[in-house]
């Protein structure tokens, strides 16, 4: 039987991880990217057991529109980094001091 | 007991996968881990039941998002070695985060103050239970303005992406369809009168 503990406790061992790996690749916009998405996914995940442990669709519901919003955000995110890299030939974070005055 | 040996085996692979999206050198194994993730995870919502969802997730992420990021990792020429120097700088900032979100996850699932007995497991649904038809009423009866709302999101989210990466290039051969179209023959054909030839 899976319990909501092992949901949550699953959920937030991505969150930890999603978040110790924007730290470890905090210069690389690409896996800053992923990160997010799975960081998403981590909050996904606490949507559906929610949903389904207290007998309630609107988590899920939810996650629905969280899918929408992140595929949008990469989407968006992934072409500016395109043109970035066009501009600049790198797509490494310290690099972006343009607008920097 | 079975499901509780596929859960555990799912969740080992989906940590180990999530361990390999963020250490990994290549970003292209990154995202192949990624793409793993995705998989377990949706295997992870069918065992609790939400397998709608599940699909969904195969579907939309497997299937467009990260085929798109691995165009765009695949596209991009990146240094890796330079953009991983000097990452232990901010690491204490990742361990704080860290210790912050496992205090709250103890908080939780050891004491029961939010009234959410985390111990127990879900209540059994009926076997005629379609998650896809009741997600679907849901969808379009209590929440039918917020759909539209995130279908215009992805409308405007296709336009701003395209947009952002159109570009035309200065001495491209391209066709001119219109010009194609309304040429005329008189343009094109010259008939020249030619006295004929004598043979040596």
């Amino acid at each position: 039987m899976i319990t909501l503990g092992h949901m949550l406790t699953l959920s937030a061992i991505l969150f930890a991880l999603s978040v110790a790996g924007m730290f470890i690749n905090r210069r690389n916009v690409l896996l800053l990217l992923m990160c997010v998405e799975l960081l998403l996914l981590a909050a996904n995940f606490n949507f559906v057991a929610f949903a389904r442990y207290l007998g309630q669709l609107d988590g899920q519901v939810f996650v629905f529109f969280v899918l929408t919003v992140a595929a949008a955000e990469s989407a968006i995110g992934l072409a500016i980094l395109v043109v970035l890299f066009r501009e600049r030939r790198s797509i490494d974070v310290e690099e972006l001091n343009k607008l920097r005055g | 007991m079975l499901v509780q040996v596929l859960f555990y085996a799912f969740a080992a692979i989906l940590v180990l996968a999530g361990l390999g999206v963020i250490t990994s050198r290549n970003p292209v194994y990154s995202a192949l881990s990624l793409v793993l993730c995705f998989f377990t995870s949706a295997v992870l919502w069918l065992l609790i039941e939400a397998e709608f969802l599940a699909i969904v997730l195969v579907l939309v992420y497997v299937g467009a998002v990260m085929v798109l990021f691995l165009f765009v990792v695949m596209m991009l020429d990146i240094h890796v070695e330079e953009l991983r120097k000097g990452w232990t700088r901010y690491s204490w900032l990742g361990w704080i985060v860290t210790g912050v979100v496992i205090f709250e996850l103890v908080g939780v699932v050891v004491t029961r103050r939010l009234g959410i007995d985390a111990t127990r497991g879900a209540v059994p649904l009926p076997p005629d239970y379609s998650n896809t038809r009741e997600l679907g009423v849901a969808l379009f009866t209590r929440y039918a303005y917020a759909i539209e709302i995130a279908a215009m999101l992805l409308l405007v989210a296709i336009i701003a992406a395209i947009a952002l990466t159109m570009r035309r290039r200065p001495g491209l051969k391209v066709q001119d369809v219109s010009a194609q179209v309304a040429t005329r023959a008189a343009e094109r054909v010259r008939l020249v009168k030619m006295p004929p030839e004598k043979r040596p």
